[in-house]
């Protein structure tokens, strides 16, 4: 089987697996990365969001042969390490507002709303009401009104 | 019915034997391990295994859960290890309505421990526990609240004299701080080095005395959960996540339409040859595959050529079963004399009780036993089940009950664990399977489509009576809660009919005085997979009440929220609805295309009031929202509870904004559209449960001060959330809604095809990166 290497979490991994293979089954089934969570496999729940070279998108939806060698995935499991901490500020404010409840869709929350915060920064202005009513991540919980709460706190702070 | 519990009436689940003094064991062991006790102090004339509530006081279903789960209290343990930890194996099932938070808080409070200190784990099934093993009813807190403080007071009062004992002095003369016992010169030793001391040689019996509510400190305060870390950390395990060796993921290919079987496969050895895949077979639901990624398992089941036989409801449509519960609906009685009424009919379409954790677990079958992992709410019944499918003895089978990804209902019932043990037993080899989402929507449990006709006779302001018929395709209660009824019935005067009319009748309170009346709830068999779905038959039900009770108010030229107000029995119902009143200004001008709704429930011992501002304005019901709908905008929530004693405020405000989406969803987009024996909707692009674009922006919850005892919260606010909607709706748009969810109509999406039954994975994400 054809080998397939990549940056993971700051490390290089090489798996050997098909191809075609989409990379959250590469994170959970062979590598052991269980963060990332399986809502939908076609890109609508977005409980598996994490980013590729610091953007958001669903490893559901990427076959793992499409990543370069450099690329670099970071997952819910190496988001605290981009910033030299043991948590990152948007999971600290996650903390702060006891977003979570069952917590299933919450690491796809942190890695959005992260991409989200930074993607806004770029533009060079704040995070908006209708910035918060486009984050397509599904809570079945409905913990919605705290992710919005929690944005603003981790936006702030990072 | 009598809601006047002080803080020192009688509370359920426990004996008391005074003022908050009861009877507790410290169990035999080489470390201090406590129970609640089951008989009254000495001196008190009942007899062993005599219940404290009186039978006849049984008024609603909670009840009857707290008293099917009394007899073995006993058998749920504090354990106090030399680390100076405590912990404590939960037997409910932890979904996300934070029950390990709230009961770690119970334990920290009466042993005078820092929450972090207490260790709440979900227990295995554990079949001597009989009724005392069943999440649901919003019953956890309610049943739990005085067992676990006993077996926590105990402790501390063991822990209390083993100090005593070794620095030589009266327990008096002693206080406890953050888990270590001080006396006034400064001498202490903490529950870690006392825990072995502290334990008995042989199980004793002894009275302990509770906390007064009064000295609370960690019961009440708002605490964040106690699993938050984890959950932010990706560190939190769900089943799929467990490292159960060689269990391999699994996946099923299942029929286009409802339970439809397999009648022959045109190329299993072709597609156990896939790459990754290992194994490939028939079982009872259609064709496991097992494979070294849940991706190939997808690749596999949209390979396989397979011959379907029919399902339990080929054919059938919306309107088909609509036709079904027409002729099933129970004449209304005639209207009494002189009487004027307002009559109303109500449809509310089949629902998905889709967690977003799809249906999963990993079973691991050997010859002669059996091994299970799932989120579990009625593990018992699921240990029994599994032992039947596979023919071993119960005892062979041991199920272990994992976190669940959330349950709204589903995780009642154990359709993964029943079809992960069939597979592995098949295979030969562990498995870890898992439902697709387009299975999960399709082929899994619904909240059935139920029609609810109100009818309101009056003369003039005096309402003389009330009538509710309610009608569905059967829910089914198969878990669990049938048998804790069937066993309570014998003891309880009044409980008789069918499982589901006896929930139904205990789960409806009657808030209004309408004078006389009656609900009826009539149910159709029909072949599909249904369940309770969070809050069970309220949300319908208190939708076309609260929708009639407008409607009346209107003709009679009353507001809405005076006329309800003046018809509630009580002060704590009127309490809460007057505080959404007054925080959410109601009555205040609101433009056009806009309106307040209100509505008010009471279940689970608790009250709610919702009050909600919609904005039905063009330019908002048409919002361009890729991929889903926008619709009417809910722009601002104010929610008022009394849940009699809130143990963690933080979580029971989680708990009605979680229940408030619901209610939204209900009111307004959460629909499955019926066609030709199988569900249109295959994923969350097609279901629409609430998201980001239909928050209210404003959203208050208000915690009243409460009567002392703890009422269940998990499902309360979803009822009043959807009413309160279907209020407002009705009022902005000058309509009498009568369909829900009101956008049902044409579906908007183009449904995914049933054959293959799973959909494509999509390629391009690198192209949608952001």
């Amino acid at each position: 089987m054809p080998e397939h290497t990549f940056r993971l979490n700051g490390e290089q991994v090489t798996v050997d697996v098909a191809g075609d293979v989409r990379l959250l089954w590469v994170l959970r089934d062979l590598l052991g990365v269980t963060g990332p969570k399986y809502g939908c496999g076609v890109s609508v729940c977005r409980a598996c969001v994490s980013h590729v070279n610091g953007r958001a998108f669903t490893p559901c939806t990427v076959p793992v042969e499409q990543l370069e060698e450099t690329d670099e995935v970071t997952t819910i499991e190496g988001l605290p390490a981009t910033v030299g901490a043991d948590l990152h500020p948007m999971q600290e404010a996650w903390l702060e507002h006891d977003v979570s409840q069952c917590g299933y869709c919450q690491p796809g929350q942190i890695m959005a709303a992260v991409a989200l915060v930074r993607r806004v920064a770029e533009e060079g202005r704040a995070i908006t009401e209708a910035d918060l009513d486009g984050i397509r991540n599904i809570c079945r919980c409905g913990t919605y009104n705290r992710i919005r709460e929690a944005i603003r706190t981790g936006a702030a702070r990072m | 019915m009598s809601r006047t519990a002080g803080p020192d009436a009688s509370e359920p689940g426990a004996h008391p034997v005074g003022r908050r003094r009861f009877i507790g064991y410290v169990l035999a062991g080489t470390t201090l391990v406590t129970a609640a006790g089951l008989l009254p102090a000495a001196g008190a004339a009942a007899e062993e295994g005599a219940r404290a509530a009186d039978l006849t006081d049984v008024v609603d279903l909670n009840d009857v859960m707290t008293l099917a789960a009394e007899p073995t209290a006993y058998l749920i343990r504090v354990e106090v290890h030399d680390d100076g930890t405590v912990s404590f194996a939960l037997p409910r099932a932890e979904v996300g309505q934070g029950i390990t938070t709230s009961t770690a808080m119970l334990i920290a409070e009466e042993m005078d421990l820092p929450v972090d200190r207490v260790r709440v784990t979900l227990a295995d099934a554990r079949p001597e526990l009989l009724f005392n093993q069943l999440t649901g009813g919003s019953n956890t807190t309610i049943s739990t609240y005085t067992p676990v403080r006993v077996a926590a007071a105990l402790a501390r009062r063991r822990l209390l004299e083993a100090a005593a004992a070794e620095l030589g002095t009266g327990i008096d003369g002693l206080t406890v701080r953050d888990g270590v016992v001080s006396d006034g010169s400064g001498r202490s030793r903490d529950f870690g080095s006392l825990a072995a001391a502290a334990a008995s040689a042989r199980t004793e019996r002894a009275e302990v005395r509770l906390k007064a509510p009064g000295d609370f400190t960690v019961i009440g305060a708002p605490r964040g959960r106690v699993d938050a870390l984890d959950a932010v950390t990706g560190r939190k395990k769900f089943a799929m996540d467990l490292d159960v060796p060689d269990a391999l993921p699994t996946m099923v290919c299942r029929a286009p339409t409802i339970n439809g079987t397999v009648g022959s496969v045109a190329n299993l050895e072709e597609v156990a040859r896939m790459p990754g895949v290992t194994d490939a077979g028939v079982v009872s639901t259609g064709v496991a595959v097992r494979a070294a990624t849940f991706g190939q398992c997808i690749d596999a089941v949209r390979a396989l050529d397979v011959s379907w036989e029919a399902g339990t409801v080929d054919g059938m449509s919306d309107d088909d079963v609509l036709r079904d519960l027409g002729r099933a609906e129970a004449p209304m009685l005639p209207r009494p004399p002189f009487s004027s009424t307002v009559d109303e009919k109500f449809t509310f379409h089949f629902r998905s009780n889709s967690a977003l954790e799809p249906n999963c677990a990993i079973a691991d079958v050997r010859p002669g036993s059996a091994e299970v992992w799932a989120g579990l709410k009625a593990p018992i019944v699921a240990r029994g089940a599994i032992a039947a499918r596979l023919g071993l003895p119960p005892g062979a089978v041991t199920v272990h009950v994992t976190e669940s990804g959330g349950s709204f209902g589903r995780k009642l019932f154990f359709d993964a664990a029943l079809e992960a043990a069939e597979a592995s037993r098949l295979f030969g080899k562990p498995v870890k399977l898992m439902w697709h989402r387009a299975d999960d929507t399709r082929q899994g449990r619904t909240q059935p489509m139920a029609t609810s006709r109100v009818r309101i006779s009056h003369i003039g302001d005096r309402v003389l009576r009330y009538d509710q018929r309610h009608t569905g395709v059967s829910t089914d209660l198969g878990h669990g809660f049938g048998d804790v009824i069937t066993a309570m019935a014998a003891e309880i005067p009044g409980l008789d009919g069918t499982f589901a009319q006896v929930f139904f009748q205990l789960s409806q309170a009657t808030s209004y005085d309408f004078g006389l009346g009656g609900r009826l709830l009539n149910e159709v068999g029909r072949g599909f997979n249904t369940g309770s779905m969070r809050n069970v038959y309220s949300p319908n039900v208190v939708c076309a009440r609260e929708l009639v009770v407008d409607r009346l108010a209107r003709e009679l030229g009353r507001d809405p929220y005076e006329f309800r107000r003046d018809h509630l029995k009580d002060e704590r119902s009127r309490a809460v609805l007057d505080k959404v009143a007054e925080v959410g200004a109601w009555g205040r001008e609101m433009p056009p295309d806009t309106a307040q709704g209100i509505a008010f429930m009471h279940e689970y011992k608790a009250d709610c009031a919702v009050l909600v501002e919609i904005d039905c304005r063009r330019e908002t019901v048409e919002r361009p929202v890729r991929n889903g709908v926008a619709g009417p905008r809910v722009t601002k929530v104010v929610l008022a509870v009394d849940v009699g004693l809130a143990v963690n405020p933080l979580g029971l405000e989680a708990q009605m904004q979680g229940g408030v989406m619901d209610g939204i969803a209900l009111a307004l987009t959460s629909g499955l559209h019926l066609e030709d024996g199988h569900f249109l909707e295959a994923s969350w692009d097609n279901y629409f449960y609430t998201r980001q674009w239909n928050v209210p922006p404003e959203f208050e919850v208000i915690v009243m001060p409460g009567t002392g005892e703890p009422g269940g919260a998990g499902e309360l606010a979803v009822a009043p959330a959807q009413a309160a909607v279907a209020c407002a709706y009705g009022r902005a748009t000058g309509t009498m809604p009568t369909t829900f969810p009101v956008n049902h109509g044409e579906p908007s999406f183009e449904p995914v095809p049933t054959v293959p039954p799973v959909p494509a994975p999509p390629a391009d994400g690198l192209d949608h990166v952001d």
